[in-house]
C-alpha cells in the first residue's frame, strides 16, 4: 500500500482546548487530538478514505492517528497533528540548545494502518513508558 | 435563588478575558452558567463540576490502580522526595497564581532544584531573543484604541486565543479605531490556510520553517531594495505589497506565536521579527507581542524574575541561579538523564513534551499537582488533586502583555480540598525541617 513522506507541524487547535479542558481521560480528546490533518491532495496519493487510521513514523518514533481532511487547508505536502501526545511520539525532542523542541517540521511517513487502534491520550503515553 | 458574579477572568489562555458572567447557585457551591468566555473558557468553568473529579491525593501502586491518601501524607511524600533528590525538576506553574509560584520557589530554592516553566514549550526562545535585542512593545489596550495594522505571524488565534480578535485585535471600536475591523487591515503569515488567515487581508502562506528569509526579505522591501523572484515560497510582489501595506498603517503591531518559535531558527527568528518592528518605526509606530498561550505563564515568568534573576530555565544545584536553555532547560535535562525526581504543576509535560522527555519522569520519584487526570498524572507515582486557580481560588496572574490582573474566585471547591499554594505550603514548611532550614 501506497506511504507518503509529509512535513509535519503540530499546534493548537479550538477541539483540542475543548479537549483538554473536558478530561484527558475521555475519548473525545482522542477524537480531537489523535488525527492527522491532511491535504485532499495528499489523502488521495494516500490511498486512502476521509477518516482511515493511518501510521505516522518519523526518526523518533511512530504512532497511530485518525486521518482527517483539513477543514484549514490547502496545505500540499504538510501534515498537521494537534498538540498533545500522539503529536508528541513523533516529533524532533532536539533543542539545539534552546530549550525548545523542534515542534514544527518534523519529516514523516503515512501509510494506512485500517486495523490498528488509535489509543486514549493517557493510555499511549502509558504504554509509551512501560507504565501499564 | 442564584447570584451571577460580572468582571470573572477566564483562566484558560493569555488573553485573560476580563468580562465574564458566572451564574452560581446561593450558597457559592454550584457553577451553573457560564456568560461570554468562548468553547474553551466556557469549558473550563463547567468542567470543574463534574461528578468524577479526583479529590484526593492518589499514590501509584505497583500494579497500576492508586491507593488514596490524605494531603498530609501526600507533603510527607513531596517534601521527603525533594529532600532526597540531587537534582530534581520542578516544572509547570503557568496554570496557577503569583503566590502558589512564589512559594514554590522558595520550595525550589531549598531543595536546590531546576525551576523551569511552560515557556519551555511555547515562548523559551522569545524570552531569548528579548534579552538579545530587547521588546518594543505595548498593552492589548493601546491595540485595541489605537492599532489598525495587525499582523498574525505564525499563530493561529481563532482557534488558540479565540476572543482576542473580538476584543483586543481585529474587531473592537477603539478610542481612534472607531469603525472596528473596517479601519484595520490584517495580514496573516502562516504555512495552512487557517482559520485566522481565512480572514486576512493579505495571507502570506509561506514554506514552513522560512520565516527568517521572508522576515527579512520584508525589511529588503521597506527599503526597496532588490528582492529574488520569490522568498520563502512568496512572490516577490507580494512581499512588496504586504511590506507597502505595513508602513502605510497610523499604529501597527506584531502578534506572533509557535510558528516563529518551534520552528528552525528559533530565537533568531524572533531577533529578526523585533529587528523588522524596529525597522518600521522608521516609518511608522509598531510593537510587537508574543501570543502568550497558557493563562498565567506570563506571570510565572516574572515570578521567576524577581526572585532569581531570569525568567524560565533555571538552575540552582549549586546553590545560586544559573541559566542557559539547552543546558538547564527541562527537555534537555530530561532527554539527557540528570534529573533524579520531578515535580509537575499546573502543566502537562505529559502530553506536551516530546515522548523521550516524557519516558524519563515514568522512571523516577514523581509528583504531579494537578485538579485534571492528565498524562502525566497517569506516570507519576503521586497525583495530588487540588481546587482549579481562577474559579475556586483567586489570585494574581498576568495577560500576555505583562498586565497583572487579579482573577477571582467564583465557588467553593469540593469539600475539603487544598489549592496549590495551601498544598505548597504544607511541602515548605516540612521541607524546612527536613533540611533544617531557617
Ligand atoms: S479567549 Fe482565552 S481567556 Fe478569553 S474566554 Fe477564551 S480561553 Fe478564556
Amino acid at each position: 500500500m501506497a506511504a507518503i513522506n509529509l512535513n509535519l507541524i503540530s499546534g493548537r487547535s479550538i477541539q483540542q482546548g475543548v479537549a483538554i479542558e473536558g478530561g484527558k481521560e475521555k475519548p473525545a480528546y482522542r477524537t480531537a487530538a489523535g488525527i492527522i490533518e491532511l491535504d485532499p491532495s495528499d489523502l488521495k496519493r494516500l490511498g486512502a478514505w476521509k477518516n482511515t487510521n493511518v501510521k505516522v513514523t518519523s526518526p523518533h518514533g511512530s504512532v497511530i492517528v485518525k486521518a482527517m481532511e483539513t477543514s484549514q487547508g490547502p496545505h500540499p505536502g504538510i501534515g498537521f497533528i494537534p498538540m498533545g501526545p500522539w503529536a508528541n511520539s513523533i516529533v524532533d525532542p532536539n533543542t539545539y540548545s534552546t530549550g525548545m523542541p523542534t515542534f514544527k517540521g518534523t519529516p514523516v511517513t503515512v501509510e494506512v494502518a485500517i486495523n490498528e487502534p488509535v489509543l486514549l491520550g493517557i493510555e499511549l503515553v502509558q504504554k509509551q513508558c512501560g507504565v501499564k | 435563588m442564584t447570584k451571577t458574579i460580572t468582571d470573572v477572568i477566564c483562566p484558560f489562555c493569555g488573553t485573560l478575558c476580563d468580562d465574564l458572567e458566572v451564574v452560581v447557585s446561593d450558597d457559592g457551591k454550584k457553577l451553573l452558567e457560564v456568560y461570554n468566555a468562548c468553547v474553551i473558557g466556557t469549558e473550563k468553568f463547567l468542567h470543574s463540576q463534574s461528578k468524577d473529579r479526583v479529590t484526593r491525593p492518589r499514590l501509584h501502586q505497583p500494579d497500576g490502580t492508586w491507593k488514596e491518601i490524605s494531603y498530609d501524607e501526600a507533603a510527607e511524600y513531596t517534601a521527603q522526595m525533594l529532600a532526597k533528590a540531587k537534582k530534581p525538576l520542578m516544572y509547570g506553574w503557568s496554570s496557577t497564581n503569583c503566590e502558589a509560584q512564589s512559594v514554590g520557589n522558595e520550595i525550589a530554592e531549598i531543595s536546590r532544584a531546576c525551576c523551569d516553566n511552560t515557556a519551555a514549550v511555547c515562548h523559551g526562545t522569545t524570552l531569548i531573543a528579548v534579552q538579545d535585542i530587547g521588546l518594543p512593545t505595548c498593552t492589548l489596550g493601546e491595540v485595541k484604541n489605537r492599532a489598525d495594522r495587525i499582523i498574525f505571524w505564525g499563530c493561529n488565534p481563532a482557534h488558540a486565543h479565540p476572543r482576542h480578535m473580538s476584543r483586543y485585535s481585529i474587531f473592537p471600536r477603539g478610542f481612534f479605531t472607531g469603525k472596528g475591523q473596517m479601519s484595520r487591515k490584517m495580514i496573516v503569515v502562516d504555512p495552512r490556510v487557517t482559520d485566522t488567515a481565512k480572514m486576512a487581508d493579505v495571507h502570506l502562506q509561506i514554506e514552513q520553517g522560512r520565516d527568517y528569509e521572508l522576515l527579512n526579505a520584508l525589511r529588503v522591501a521597506l527599503n526597496n531594495e532588490w528582492l529574488p523572484d520569490s522568498v520563502a515560497g512568496i512572490p516577490k510582489e507580494k512581499i512588496r505589497e504586504a511590506a507597502e501595506m505595513m508602513k502605510s498603517g497610523r499604529f501597527g503591531i506584531i502578534f506572533f506565536g509557535m510558528g516563529v518559535t518551534q520552528s528552525l531558527s528559533k530565537n533568531h527568528n524572533i531577533d529578526e521579527a523585533i529587528a523588522l518592528t524596529v525597522h518600521l518605526n522608521e516609518f511608522t509606530k509598531y510593537s510587537i507581542m508574543p501570543m502568550r498561550g497558557h493563562y498565567n505563564v506570563t506571570g510565572s515568568g516574572e515570578v521567576f524574575a524577581w526572585q532569581f534573576g531570569f525568567p524560565y530555565s533555571i538552575d540552582l544545584s549549586r546553590g545560586f541561579a544559573r541559566y542557559n536553555p539547552g543546558d538547564t532547560s527541562s527537555i534537555d535535562l530530561l532527554v539527557r538523564g540528570e534529573i533524579d525526581a520531578m515535580f509537575t504543576i499546573g502543566s502537562d509535560p505529559g502530553a506536551h513534551f516530546p515522548i523521550s522527555a516524557v519516558k524519563p519522569i515514568a522512571n523516577m520519584p514523581s509528583v504531579c499537582i494537578d485538579p485534571h487526570q492528565t498524562p502525566t498524572s497517569g506516570v507519576s507515582k503521586l497525583h495530588v488533586p487540588v481546587s482549579f486557580n481562577g474559579v475556586e481560588t483567586g489570585g494574581n496572574c498576568y495577560r500576555m502583555d505583562n498586565v497583572p490582573i487579579d482573577c477571582r474566585k467564583v465557588v467553593e471547591p469540593p469539600e475539603g480540598m487544598l489549592s496549590d499554594e495551601q498544598f505548597l505550603i504544607k511541602v515548605r514548611d516540612r521541607l524546612k525541617q527536613l533540611k533544617g532550614a531557617a
